[in-house]
């Protein structure tokens, strides 16, 4: 980065700063990208975070770990029910305690219906940065199901707070089975339509095929995850390789894509809507009878030792670390987040590709920018 | 002449995907019966919230005035964001003995993150989601919300 300060001041005149951000519509939140442009093309990258950091890491340090779950919302606000079932699993692992078969099942089935909204959210936005403007509505219809079988059971449709360490705040709403059914059932016959109206729409394929290609070693060396390291070919879905609450019990594909373009990173998200599908009907009929929560001590205090947890977010692998000193505050806490890790690699991304095609490569990472500052 | 084809094959095909996209736009243009939009603001008489629905903390009191609340704080504890104060007062009872009682549960909606927490801890159950969601108002100092009633009691307990 010091060459490039060196360069701004004047050493290649031929060079042009520009600013993308901090507000700007395509980045969806406060990011700023210093972009080194040579004509049209852009020559580097350098991501500028801290506009939203509210120090959620210090913050946990003098919180309680149930308090610390309402704040994991706060980060990757799209993927909130995942986030707060890494800190459920790791104080579980922590205290070995096994939570009821009910339980496992239920997150299961909320984890994907997370998924899926995120997904949903993530096409109609991608759509409108490349300026089809009719995707946002239609994503955002069928989002809403989704939100009402979570507003109908944890009582909010974006940050739930819905899991406690040993189980969850209240069980299933009785509506929620039959909500679950209809809703793939619906789902099943509106994604073909996704397809249709993006998709195979001519301008979208130009502007995304080859564009922001991302290889497989550098995919793995910057350790972007989730479907966007998925389109590169780099296996890394935690669900299959590492199960967690009852994914060992699911059938599902694991979507893999290996050209590592835009389109690529696109279509590799849009499979895995059709896999969440999958993975909630398998589990939707069998849902063991059972607690909902496993009865815990009202302190909860980890035994000494550091403790790591990783999950499958939407946008990649979601991971907490805990050092604890036995006392019921953690000592540290770190949270791994997808969006920081997917965001370094925006300059090996997209250098060399014009500054139009930097608004497809941002929308294909599907960056969320309070998951990168914290 | 290959050139050529390949131009008008590109072409065509490119306004073929655009149709396809068209024909689903289409489909909802003379289908409205399936758009799901809700006429916020002019359905609000018959718009009901779920009832699980975390609109704010209230303190649910009956018909005689009369809620749960002991004065416990376990609440203020829990908070992790400190929207939540408990001032109670000292009463002397009939008996002489000192009784803990609540003055003022106050409220802060500014800063309340909607975790639910205070409601899962409260042993008496005194403190209850209710479902208003229109939260805007003008000035600060509103959204600092006493929660009992002026004159209220606490409820004893039916002797069994």
């Amino acid at each position: 980065m010091e060459e490039f300060i060196t360069n701004s001041k004047g050493k290649q005149e031929e060079e042009y700063i520009v600013n993308m951000g901090p507000q700007h519509p395509s980045t969806h939140g406060v990011l700023r990208l210093k972009i080194s442009l040579k004509g049209e093309t852009v020559e580097r990258i350098e991501p500028h975070c801290g506009y939203i950091h509210r120090g959620i890491e210090k913050m946990c340090e003098r919180l309680t770990y149930q308090q610390i779950i309402h704040l994991t919302d706060r980060m990757d606000y799209l993927s909130a029910h995942i986030n707060n079932e890494a800190v459920c699993l790791l104080v579980e692992d922590a205290l070995q305690i096994e939570v009821p078969e009910r339980v496992k099942y239920i997150r299961t089935i909320l984890d994907e219906l997370t998924r899926l909204a995120s997904h949903q959210l993530w096409w109609c936005a991608f759509g409108m940065d490349l300026g089809a403007l009719t995707t946002y509505f239609y994503g955002l219809r069928d989002r809403e199901h989704i939100l009402d079988i979570f507003e109908e059971t944890t009582g909010a449709r974006l940050l739930q707070s819905f899991n406690v360490p040993g189980g969850f705040m209240n069980d299933i709403h009785p509506n929620f089975i039959k909500r679950v059914k209809d809703f793939i059932v619906y789902f099943r016959k509106k994604l073909p339509e996704y397809d249709e109206l993006l998709t195979g729409n001519v301008i979208m394929k130009e502007r995304t095929n080859d564009i922001g290609i991302l290889s497989l070693e550098d995919a793995i060396s910057y350790g972007v995850t989730g479907p966007s390291g998925r389109g590169s070919g780099f296996a890394c879905d935690v669900r299959k390789h590492h199960p967690y609450s009852a994914y060992d019990k699911v059938e599902f594909r694991e979507v893999l894509y290996t050209k590592g373009d835009s389109f690529h990173r696109y279509k590799a998200r849009v499979e895995e809507m059709w896999e969440s599908m999958k993975i909630i009907e398998q589990l939707i009929d069998n849902i063991p009878e059972g607690d909902y929560a496993v009865k815990m001590k009202p302190i909860i205090k980890l035994p000494e030792g550091e403790y790591y947890q990783r999950v499958e977010a939407a946008r990649g692998e979601f991971g907490v670390y805990v050092l604890s000193t036995g006392e019921k505050y953690p000592y540290r806490i770190k949270f791994r987040s997808p969006n920081f890790s997917n965001l370094s690699a925006i300059n090996k991304i997209a250098a060399g590709f014009k500054i139009a095609d930097l608004v497809a490569i941002g929308g294909s990472l599907d960056l969320v920018i309070p998951d990168i500052d914290r | 002449m290959n050139a050529i084809i390949e131009y008008l094959k590109e072409l065509f095909g490119g306004i073929k995907t655009l149709l396809t996209g068209m024909k689903v736009t289409g489909y909802y243009f003379v289908h409205p019966k399936e758009i799901t939009t809700q006429q916020y603001p002019e359905n609000r008489k018959t718009l009901k919230m779920f009832d699980r629905f975390k609109g704010e903390v209230s303190m649910p009191h009956d018909e005689n005035n009369q809620h749960k609340c002991t004065a416990c704080s376990i609440c203020e504890i829990n908070c992790p964001n400190g929207s939540i104060e408990v001032i109670s007062r000292q009463v002397e009872k009939e008996d002489g003995k000192k009784k803990k009682e609540l003055d003022t549960y106050i409220y802060k909606l500014s800063m309340c993150t909607f975790c639910g927490i205070c409601i899962k801890v409260c042993p008496q159950d005194a403190i209850v989601f209710s479902q208003g969601f229109e939260h805007a108002v003008y000035n600060k100092e509103k959204l600092i919300k006493t929660l009992n009633k002026p004159g209220s009691s606490l409820k004893e307990k039916v002797k069994e």
